[in-house]
């Protein structure tokens, strides 16, 4: 008799919180009531940075352009690396930008659980908001970036270099999603594990800068001989980056095959981080 | 059934004391190669493992939460009462999804704000304005409910001068007036409060108080209410449990679970370790709180007129040992946590500190109240930083001498017996 009043009942709750609820237990929709908050956070993120810094939001061009200018001395200058023929500032400037949008989702996102821990737990609000929220606050960081990588691109294009936009350019905005949904799956992946392992907090930052000299940043995935080519097949950032230069600079060794290969792997990877991380989420104040 | 608003059915919340994993890869690596290996492994506690080799055992799970069920009805302000430790705080996280159960289920209807603490999620760089934006919107508020509020949160928090800088240049006080006026403008069908009245000052706190009392008795909400301070559980909520060692103890009426907190107390074992309530930034810690009567002989009891001591024993750390001046407190409350009168030691000698161990004694002459039971709390301070507090960590009873004194008083009177004299005057 109890339950069959509780049946008739069921549907009027709005909202039931179980013990276990699966391994697929996520709510786009949540996400989306939550907007604001997700806006609210890219603001703070933005505002919060720069705060009391005297160049402000110039350290969004400074950071690329130094390391860029480092990179052109050591790899170009000092030691000599290929860069297709293309002048290899640019070169340097085009994988510096697209690596470091990657490289900045990934570390930033790694660190949700440890870094949120005393405000999830404290109130509730869907977590996903957070590693969101860096993906977009990174990407209006990787805009402003882009413009100076346009910058230099005008100033040689009109110099006489010898640079051929390719019909690819059309990808562009994907090839910018994918970076930010690798960067994203990774950082979920890594940040979910984090709650147990607080050893991977001090090895995401190294293994992010050994994963850059595997991928052809610094160096044109053309140079590398023919043995070690399959490891880029295995890489999923590398076609991106490969693909990346070839859209502006008409040079790089980019297949379809393998750039398909790598959008199936940042599928999966997202997908497996989404996973973790919501499954993750309803306990992990208990081990943080 | 459809005027509830939560159902609570058979909630277990389970914690491990112990390793789940050891919290760093190299040793779950090493405790893996081991069981690999066939060998003991390495990182778990001597004897604990079971035959099918799960490294905890019950030793190191601890129920915080136990078969807890109940329900909640629209309009109900709910308190939830218990010592430390006996589970308020997990039943909180849980019902706001902090955490989740490990059994049971919880059901709702509408929506729900939790405030386990003011101000989550404030950015110190950012300025008043922002931050209500922020913090509205953690706590579940879009945008365009908090542009509508605003006004009435800055009115409210008392900060319109200030809006504008950012909050770590807030006075602490200030901080919180404004964390707390941006959870009080939500307008969430259920909402949950942990003892964040403890801040503020007291004005505040009634402000406070009455916000929450508005927004039940008028606009229909359902209200949880965690606190320590029975006075205030007892004049806000309407119903209640108490909640021991994760069980409920007791379930209904508000007054009767109050007396029968107070009559769990009273019968178990009182100690400073089992106190309702304990503070402070640590260097001296109280060991022990005692009554003894004129004899020195230990006692619970006294009548009105007898002469009473209150002793305190308390461990000092090597910081504090070398002569340092503290300020000792006795407080005296009432059953329902209402503060009745507190002996300050600078009103009397200077106490200073001298080796590990400090031992203080205050005598009452005389203690001038109704018939009935109150809490005695400690505190031992040094310039003003609390260094040690427990609360209600023993009791006494009193016996008027005077029994015409107990005639007609009901607790609404007082207990405080101050000489008077009553007579018709002429006409």
């Amino acid at each position: 008799m109890k339950s069959d009043v509780k049946n008739a009942d069921a549907g009027s709750w709005d909202k039931v919180i179980r013990a276990r609820s699966g391994w697929f237990d996520i709510h786009p929709g949540e996400l989306w009531r939550y907007r604001d908050l997700i806006g609210l956070f890219v603001w703070r993120d933005f505002v919060s940075i720069y705060k009391q810094t005297i160049l402000g939001p110039l350290w969004y061009l400074i950071q690329p352009l130094l390391t860029t200018l480092v990179f052109t001395v050591i790899f170009g200058t000092v030691a000599h690396l290929p860069t297709d023929g293309l002048p290899p500032f640019l070169f340097y400037l085009s994988g510096v930008i697209a690596w470091k949008y990657f490289a900045d989702c990934l570390i930033t996102t790694s660190n949700t659980f440890v870094g949120n821990a005393h405000i999830f737990g404290k109130v509730y609000f869907p977590r996903l908001t957070v590693p969101v929220s860096v993906i977009i606050s990174n990407l209006i960081a990787f805009g402003v970036q882009f413009l100076l990588f346009l910058a230099f691109f005008v100033y040689y294009w009109s110099t006489g270099s010898a640079l051929h936009p390719q019909p690819a350019l059309l990808l562009l905005p994907f090839l910018v999603l994918q970076m930010a949904v690798l960067g994203l799956g990774f950082g979920l992946i890594v940040s979910s594990l984090t709650t147990r392992y607080r050893d991977l907090t001090h090895l995401v930052g190294f293994g992010v800068q050994l994963w850059m000299f595997a991928t052809p940043v610094v160096y044109p995935a053309s140079s590398l001989p023919e043995r070690w080519r399959w490891l880029m097949s295995w890489n999923p950032m590398a076609p991106v980056i490969e693909a990346f230069r070839y859209a502006f600079l008409g040079t790089g060794s980019i297949n379809l095959q393998s750039w398909l290969i790598s959008c199936a792997s940042t599928a999966c990877v997202l997908v497996a981080g989404i996973v973790l991380f919501s499954r993750m989420e309803k306990t992990f104040m208990d081990t943080v | 059934m459809s005027d509830t608003v939560i159902q609570v059915e058979n909630l277990w919340k389970e914690y491990r004391l112990g390793a789940i994993s050891h919290h760093t890869l190299s040793r779950d690596l090493q405790s893996w190669w081991a069981r690999v290996r066939g060998k003991d492994d390495p990182n778990s506690p001597l004897a604990s493992r079971s035959p099918s080799g799960a490294a905890a055992t019950s030793d190191d799970r601890f129920w915080a939460l136990r078969d807890v069920s109940f329900e909640i009805k629209k309009g109900d302000i709910f308190g939830i009462i218990g010592r430390n430790g006996a589970g308020k705080s997990t039943l909180l996280k849980v019902l706001s999804q902090v955490t989740n159960p490990t059994r049971g289920c919880v059901r709702y209807r509408g929506n729900i704000a939790s405030l386990l603490e003011v101000g989550t999620g404030f950015h110190p760089e950012l300025s008043g304005r922002e931050n209500i934006f922020l913090n509205g919107a953690i706590l579940g508020m879009s945008k365009a409910d908090i542009r509508t509020k605003l006004d009435e949160i800055v009115a409210f928090a008392e900060v319109e001068k200030f809006l504008d800088t950012p909050v770590k240049r807030y006075s602490s006080g200030m901080y919180v007036r404004l964390a707390f006026a941006v959870a009080a403008h939500l307008e969430p069908d259920i909402l949950i409060v942990d003892e964040v009245l403890a801040v503020g000052d007291a004005q505040f706190q009634q402000k406070c108080l009455g916000k929450m009392e508005d927004v039940s008795a008028k606009e229909g909400r359902t209200v949880l209410f965690v606190s320590h301070n029975m006075g205030a559980v007892l004049s806000l909520c309407n119903k209640g449990i108490v909640l021991s060692a994760g069980e409920i103890s007791h379930l209904g009426a508000i007054q009767e679970v109050v007396s029968s907190y107070n009559g769990f107390l009273l019968n178990s074992e009182l100690s400073v370790e089992n106190c309702s309530r304990r503070g402070g930034s640590g260097g001296i810690s109280i060991t022990r709180i005692w009554i003894t009567d004129a004899r020195g002989r230990k006692t619970n009891s006294a009548t009105s007129t007898e002469e009473l001591t209150l002793n305190l024993e308390a461990r000092v750390d090597q910081l504090y040992q070398q002569n340092q001046p503290v300020v000792v407190g006795f407080g005296v409350d009432s059953l329902h946590g209402q503060r009745l009168f507190t002996c300050i030691s600078t009103r009397g000698k200077e106490i200073t500190t001298g080796g590990e161990r400090l031992a203080v004694r205050c005598t009452l002459p005389s203690l001038p109240l109704v018939n009935d039971k109150y809490w005695i709390s400690a505190s031992v301070s040094f310039h003003n930083d609390t260094l040690d507090y427990v609360e209600h960590c023993e009791y006494l009873e009193i016996a008027h001498d005077d029994a015409s004194f107990t005639r007609g008083w009901e607790p609404g009177h007082g207990y405080v017996d101050v000489p008077y004299r009553f007579e018709v005057a002429d006409v």
